[in-house]
């Protein structure tokens, strides 16, 4: 489906693409499937030069959820995450085939802006990688280069995004020093206000805990609760607890040995609601994994 | 269902607008850059091209005219000169720089006399080049007068810690393993040395000190006051004075025509060999890369 | 096993490539001391002569023994920084461009042929500047000529070490700044310009140093007068340029003034380089450190 000629917004703050009637916060047990569906991926592969990293996905994202992409290293799931927000884009030779639609559009269609696409889907990264300027100039990042010079509505803005991260007890004193004397936990969370200071719709992390201790690990598995009536989050973790923790859906990745050419391509396994898929697995592959058996 | 649907086109706005501005003030730095380098190659293709191809060899075999208004070649003396005065200072600049970077990394390594040579090489390596000619002036040509050795030993104070650098360099990447299978052979340190880590280095030096050897042979202020001004051809490097092609263009500069025609000539020349080090120099560094 | 089997024979030979070596890696040292020696030496009867006047007044005079380096310390600086004011700009926009504007086939082509403006000998560059660019900019010997051409010169160092400087930011904070909806541009400035900074400083004052020690290219478009002026159109002077044209036949006095700019120089350029060399290196070890 091509995407039509939209009817352009002339207002300068970003908007929030429109959609249908909002939906009621979801219960973890049951993620309704009447949620309208925000990511649609129809046999989505993923290749880096001729060699094919991601096969074969085919699945849907709903809309105020939190899905969860888990698997073995190397199964592609960080590869399938950064599909999302046209993260490919920046490596050569990279080539995402197959249709990936966000609300019914095409996000490989030729006239799509990939500086369009990632104000509406923010990604939160691996490590915290705040920039070196001060706390308050990396949350005003995102607005500010999108128009957004009033001061007043910056320190609006700046608040609201820091409270919404849990950070902003703790640094509204000091929103001039660098954001690089924080620690670990702390400028994660940073990062996250960065990422929603913009109002996306969708947040994008990418095992956002990996570096950090329990403790503040705890603080944004609380976050995401929090966060998830706002956004729609989806998470790649190591951590299988942390999914069975946190997410509504999980999807189990692997990675096949291709006999052809001797290459590990990661392909999707099983996607389901989160309680079902671990308490009842449908492939012997999602059961083996869960139960420590590899991976 | 056809709920209203978003448009994800790029939007006209300042950003891109900007954006696109730097990349074209980006591209123009490239341009910029490129100007210059094509219309020196093209004038010495054109104005030296002439005067080199006319009668073939006779601007390599023919002397330096006595009398500069006279048109025509040559330039043979000035090619010996320069190779003269470039090899001598090879030949001296090569062992010592080489010696030194051993020295350097396999013996001195941290110690306060490793420490000082490395500082001080540095501090070498941005001497002006016209301060080693009066160097060499106050401590060889007045003594014992002009010759292609006196340049060949201003060249060589100008190569030196550019051969130390890059040979301690070169040394670095030799992986620790390859010396220890060495010792546990039972090889003394020096013949470790000299039969394994350096055969290992020794593409990076060659490309290094080729890299150097270019930059020497372009160079006229260290030769001035040294090398003299022959115009006949001088096969010896110790006695008499001699000259060199960079030497012969300085002063043909702001000559008549007919001795500009020859400096271009020279000019041509002299680009055709330090290219033509320089590609070696990579060839070799290119190959290197690729076998380890 | 007996004690003396495991002695092993004297290692003379092994202790005398050792000496070797040192000494080799000593004759740096050598020669930095004789050039010290020698040169303040032959430097002194003409600052015994002139004091500090030397170093502040303008005129040069050789039949009066008056010798006063002003006019050559300016024409130096002057004409560094009309080459810096030139070449930075440039330097930094083919730096930024093959880091993270250039298609990856783009890349490598591109430095190998800009790197090639290095090898050019200045001499080359003075006679194609005296002969070709001069007239055809209608520009005779002046500072503005020398300066352009040593702009010339300079861009490639300039340039490749911007490189190497600007390739040690991490791409997680590129990331970082695309994945907020940032355009390229925005994306430099907010994560590469920052980590980048001080490096870029350091290879600028490098290109300073080239600048300011170069000789023969700017001997031949300088013009070759003194002249304390902004007017950059003016001829003018410069310490290395000086001391290629006048050494040749002088009397001794004058060979010494010669000499005194020669040292001048020698620190002068020794001073901004070790300042260079010291804020590269730094923000290489603060890079790595990350």
């Amino acid at each position: 489906m091509e995407p039509a000629i939209a009817i352009p917004t002339s207002t300068p703050t970003p908007t929030r693409p429109p959609h249908v009637a909002p939906v009621l916060p979801e219960r973890r047990s049951a993620p309704s499937l009447d949620a309208p569906a925000v990511f649609d991926l129809e046999d989505v592969e993923i290749y880096y030069g001729a060699f094919r990293a991601v096969r074969g996905v085919s699945m849907k994202i709903y809309e105020h959820q939190i899905t969860a992409f888990i698997g073995p290293s190397g199964c592609g799931k960080t590869t399938v995450l950064r599909a999302f927000n046209r993260m490919h884009d920046t490596t050569p030779g990279a080539r995402v085939a197959g249709k990936l639609r966000y609300h019914g559009v095409d996000l490989y269609a030729p006239e799509v802006s990939a500086t369009e696409v990632r104000r509406r889907i923010g990604m939160v990264f691996q490590k915290p990688n705040p920039f070196p300027k001060s706390i308050y100039d990396n949350i005003a990042f995102g607005p500010r280069i999108n128009g957004v010079s009033d001061r007043t509505r910056l320190d609006e803005i700046v608040e609201r995004s820091l409270r919404s991260a849990a950070l902003w007890d703790e640094v509204k004193d000091r929103l001039d020093r660098s954001a690089l004397g924080l620690s670990g936990g702390q400028q994660q969370r940073l990062c996250i206000a960065r990422t929603i200071a913009v109002e996306p719709e969708v947040v994008l992390m990418d095992e956002p805990c990996s570096a950090l201790d329990p403790i503040a690990t705890a603080r944004i598995e609380e976050l995401m609760r929090e966060l998830k009536s706002r956004f729609t989050i989806v998470i790649v973790t190591h951590n299988m607890q942390q999914a069975a923790r946190t997410s509504d859906r999980t999807a189990f990745f692997t990675a096949e040995l291709d006999s052809k050419t001797d290459q590990r391509t990661g392909t999707l396994v099983e996607y389901d609601a989160t309680a079902r898929l671990f308490s009842n697995p449908r492939d012997e592959r999602t059961e083996n994994y869960i139960t420590g058996r590899f991976g | 269902m056809t709920a209203p649907v978003l448009d994800l086109r790029a939007r006209p706005s300042w950003r891109s607008v900007k954006d696109r501005l730097m990349t074209g003030l980006m591209i123009a730095a490239v341009a910029i850059v490129l100007v210059p380098l094509a219309a020196v190659l093209s004038s010495l293709i054109a104005r030296g091209g002439g005067i080199v191809l006319a009668a073939f060899p006779d601007f390599f075999t023919e002397e330096i005219p006595r009398f500069s208004r006279r048109a025509g070649p040559g330039m043979g003396p000035a090619v010996v000169g320069t190779l003269l005065v470039t090899a001598a200072a090879t030949a001296m600049a090569v062992p010592l720089g080489v010696l030194g970077a051993v020295y350097l990394h396999e013996y001195g390594g941290r110690g306060r006399l490793a420490r000082l040579v490395r500082f001080m090489a540095t501090v070498m390596t941005g001497v002006p080049s016209i301060v080693m000619g009066l160097f060499v002036y106050l401590l060889w040509t007045i003594r014992f007068g002009f010759s292609a050795f006196g340049g060949a030993l201003a060249l060589a104070c100008l190569m030196l810690p550019v051969v130390i650098g890059a040979s301690e360099q070169m040394l670095r990447l030799v992986p620790g393993h390859l010396r220890e299978a060495s010792y546990a052979l039972g090889a003394t340190k020096s013949r470790t040395i000299l039969t394994v880590v350096l055969p290992a280095a020794l593409p990076g030096i060659v490309s290094g000190c080729l890299l150097a050897v270019a930059r020497a042979a372009g160079e006229t202020a260290p030769l001035l006051f040294a090398v003299g001004a022959a115009k006949a051809f001088n096969w010896s490097v110790l006695h008499d004075a001699n000259t060199a092609l960079s030497m012969q263009i300085f002063g043909n500069a702001m000559d008549v025509p007919a001795a500009q025609d020859r400096a271009w000539g020279a000019a041509l020349t002299l680009v055709l060999l330090t290219f033509l080090l320089t590609l070696t120099a990579r060839l070799v560094t290119g190959r290197f890369a690729r076998r380890r | 096993m007996q004690l003396s089997e495991l002695r092993g024979s004297p290692q003379h030979a092994d202790r005398a490539f050792r000496w070797l070596a040192t000494g080799a890696a000593g004759v740096v040292l050598v020669v930095l001391a004789l050039i010290a020696i020698t040169m303040t030496d032959r430097a002194r009867p003409v600052l015994e002569r002139m004091g500090l006047g030397f170093f502040t007044e303008t005129t040069w005079s050789v039949p009066t023994g008056t010798f006063g380096a002003l006019g050559f310390i300016y024409g130096t600086l002057y004409t560094a920084v009309i080459a810096i004011a030139l070449a930075v700009p440039v330097s930094f926009g083919v730096a930024l461009f093959v880091t993270q504007a250039a298609p990856r086939w783009l890349r490598r082509p591109l430095v190998y042929t800009i790197d090639l403006l290095a090898v050019v000998p200045s001499v080359v560059f003075g006679l194609w500047g005296l002969l070709v660019m001069g007239p055809a900019l209608g520009l005779h010997g002046s500072y503005a000529t020398a300066g352009i051409i040593l702009a010339i010169m300079i861009t490639p160092i300039i340039t490749s070490l911007s490189r190497e400087v600007i390739e040690t930011t991490p791409t997680t904070d590129k990331e970082a700044a695309l994945a907020l909806g940032a355009t390229r541009w925005e994306m430099i400035s907010a994560a590469v310009w920052p980590h980048s900074r001080a490096g870029l400083v350091g290879a600028v004052m490098l290109g300073l140093g080239r600048a300011m020690g170069e000789t023969i290219a700017a001997t031949l478009v300088i013009g070759n007068t003194v002249h304390v002026t902004a007017n950059p159109l003016a001829p003018g002077y410069s310490m290395p340029t000086v001391i290629a044209n006048e050494f040749g036949e002088a009397e001794p006095l004058h060979k010494s003034a010669l000499i005194a700019l020669a040292v001048t120089l020698f620190l002068i350029t020794i001073a901004v380089n070790l300042v260079a060399s010291w804020i590269v290196q730094r923000q290489a070890r603060r890079s790595a450190g990350r």
